[in-house]
């Protein structure tokens, strides 16, 4: 018998400290599976950000910084530019790309940095423990919106994908979800495809990822799937709004 | 024939590969791991088709899976 | 080589080139973007990468990128600006990155003024940004000797993995006067076996300042601590002027140091034993050094464009030996030799022996 599925080298054999069923650990493997078979685990630098994933660093087998909070793609900017034949990417939570590193994001697309961005899109502050995020849906009960987002006080959820696509810089933004086996697959089609990009020179890409935070969500897991199906898809579409090739 | 191994120490028993299942033969074990959860194990190994669903779901790389024929 | 004349800023940049900084990252603010006009010229011709970032923030945190993966890397601003980017200076020294950051200071609070002020030296010496850390401060008080820091500084950077700032005013920043420029550097290829290069075939190299464990976060500090004893030891600059004999020494930094030696000057001329201390690191500061130049003095004088605080080090490192007292203008106002020397003759009359 043959392998089929295993461990991927490009993830350490570091245990991952996120709660049962939390989707970080699906994103991770996947990375790190694209890394493996496009042959890039030598060249990486990984950014890791700050929210759930900081521990990014221990967890894929590349060479790793960790950035501040939001700053990622302005330290992939200084990493990509000092180091062009690196491949670059940065892995952020919707707390940090879409709220206190918004300026940093949008200007990294704009200047269509030749980075890869894996933006993980849970509709909440996991690490701090459930608060609102920039993402949280209209409605979505959190520890900082007790009875449910309301846009009159907070505001409307931001689409970023949507937003940064209109950007002639960006040249490849994709949203998926990893909800069933068969987005699992399309997720890892898009982050391979986005990594393609910036192997290609093309320029800017981003994956964004609809994910779970089962604790935070006071869900268990399986009911988790149910809700990005549900709801969250309602209002985050899936597809790709930017190919490399109707770029610029 | 196919085959899933679990590194069973690493579980977490959050049963997203038993949701991912399409035979059904993954069940949550009586017994407990180090981390204090019940972790995955199949209950028939003869039905397993070697589709990876469960290994493709799981969130912390538990799963390995074999099928005749692949290299 | 023979001296040409250029623009404080300018000389900043083009000392930065001859010492192998092939990366810059920042952001306009007055006054000192001559600054980053000069390498957005200069840069691309030497192969380098000028980039005009979004904001401070995202600047300070290219540089902190830059400078991971072993690049020689400097950013520049003044005063508002470098506030903004105690975040990611913070960050840098917690993760032992070397760089250049540069402020050509101006008046503050807040918005403030554009015109010179050395009302930042706090900042610049006592933290600025969160956390148990220093910078290495060096405060040059010529063109000539913003090259020789500038070079100076990058080396001290990778020397003891640490972020250098320069600090200068708007007046040095603005004036024009002949410098050597000196010898290019060649930088040798591999001498960072820390930097994240992508891992070919070694083990992996992380770039990171935290430590959830309190145990590795108290080792973490301690390893600080001690590169800051070590460079305490090792590392300060101070340039003495007529202080052999002197009565009166003042004590001050940057142009302001020129300023006071015309007054010493004045002093000299009517019977005055007086002298200049002009520290050139402001961290470490030349404590032994200011001990040693105030050995004949009878008090110590203090002069800055803020409303007194590098004074407090003058005060530390005397530990109540002499009476200190100061003198200041803020706001852009600078102090005039003729003040200085007024306020010399005052100290003189109030502790000296020639009356």
């Amino acid at each position: 018998m043959g392998v089929v599925f295993e461990r991927p080298k490009s993830l350490t054999q570091q245990k991952f400290h996120y709660c049962p069923g939390c989707h970080h650990g699906i994103i991770h493997r996947l990375v790190a599976e694209v890394l493996d078979e496009l042959g890039l685990q030598d060249r990486t630098i990984a950014i890791a950000s700050v929210g759930c994933s900081v521990f990014a660093y221990d967890y894929f087998d590349v060479d790793a910084i960790q950035a501040a909070h939001g700053r990622a793609p302005a330290v992939a900017t200084g990493v990509k530019r000092s180091r062009p034949e690196s491949i670059v990417f940065t892995y952020q939570g919707d707390g940090d790309l879409a709220s206190i590193g918004a300026a940093e994001i949008i200007h990294a697309a704009a200047r269509g940095e030749n980075i890869t961005v894996i933006f993980v899109n849970n509709a909440i502050y996991g690490m701090t423990g459930g608060q609102m995020a920039p993402t949280t849906l209209v409605g979505q009960e959190t520890t900082t919106s007790p009875q449910g987002r309301n846009p009159k006080n907070a505001g409307y959820p931001i689409r970023m994908s949507e937003m940064l696509a209109t950007l002639p810089g960006a040249s490849y933004i994709a949203r998926t979800s990893v909800h069933d086996p068969k987005h699992v697959r399309e997720t890892k089609k898009a982050i391979k495809e986005a990594f393609q990009v910036q192997v290609e020179g093309k320029g800017f890409s981003l994956v964004e990822v609809l994910s779970a935070c089962p604790t935070n969500w006071h869900m268990t897991p399986v009911e988790s799937l149910e809700w990005i199906k549900n709801e969250m898809i309602a209002y985050y579409p899936l597809g790709k709004f930017k190919s490399a090739e109707e770029a610029k | 024939m196919a085959k899933v191994s679990f590194r069973e120490e690493l579980c977490k028993g959050c049963e997203l590969c038993k949701q991912a299942c399409p035979k059904g033969i993954i069940e949550m074990g009586s017994h407990i791991n180090a981390m204090g959860y019940h972790p995955a194990q199949v209950t028939d190994m003869s039905k397993c088709i070697g589709c990876a669903f469960c290994a493709w779901m799981c969130p912390d790389v538990v799963i390995t899976v074999e099928k005749e024929g692949k290299a | 080589m023979s001296k040409v004349l250029m623009k404080g800023n300018e000389a900043i940049g083009e000392a930065a080139i001859k010492a192998g900084c092939r990366y810059f990252f920042g952001y306009p603010i007055t006054p000192q973007s001559e600054l980053p006009e000069y390498l957005s010229r200069r840069l691309p011709q030497v192969g380098g990468v000028y980039l005009q970032a979004e904001s401070e923030v995202a600047a300070i945190n290219m540089v902190y990128g830059a400078a991971s993966t072993g690049a020689r890397v400097m950013t520049s601003s003044s005063s508002p600006g470098i506030s903004l980017k105690q975040e990611g200076i913070s960050y840098l020294a917690g993760s032992e990155l070397p760089c250049v950051i540069v402020n050509i200071m101006r008046g503050g609070p807040g918005l403030g003024g554009i015109q010179p002020s050395q009302s930042d030296y706090f900042q610049a010496t006592k933290g600025g940004g969160h956390g148990d850390y220093r910078l290495l401060v060096l405060a040059p008080a010529s063109v000539q000797e913003i090259v020789d820091l500038v070079k100076e500084g990058f080396d001290l950077a990778e020397k003891y993995r640490i972020p250098v700032m320069i600090l200068g005013d708007g007046i040095l920043g603005q004036m024009m006067e002949p410098v050597d420029l000196g010898s290019e550097t060649t930088l040798e290829a591999g001498e960072k076996p820390w930097a994240v290069t992508g891992k070919m075939g070694r083990t992996k190299n992380i770039i990171n300042s935290l430590y959830l464990d309190p145990e590795k976060l108290e080792k973490h500090n301690r390893h600080l601590e001690k590169k800051y004893l070590e460079i305490k030891a090792k590392e300060t600059r101070s340039e003495l002027y007529q202080t052999s004999d002197a009565e009166i020494v003042v004590a001050a930094y940057g142009m302001i140091a020129r300023v006071a030696k015309a007054a010493v000057d004045m002093a000299r001329e009517e019977g005055i034993r007086a002298g200049v201390f002009r520290p050139i690191t402001l961290w470490p500061y030349p404590e032994k050094e200011l001990n040693q130049a105030a050995a004949q003095a009878k008090a110590v004088l203090t002069v800055e464009m803020s409303l007194g605080q590098m004074v407090e080090d003058v005060r530390l490192s005397l530990n109540g030996r002499l009476p200190v007292e100061f003198y200041g203008r803020v706001g852009g106002m600078v102090p005039t030799a003729r003040a200085v020397y007024e306020e010399i003759k005052r100290l003189a009359k109030t502790y000296g022996e020639v009356k």
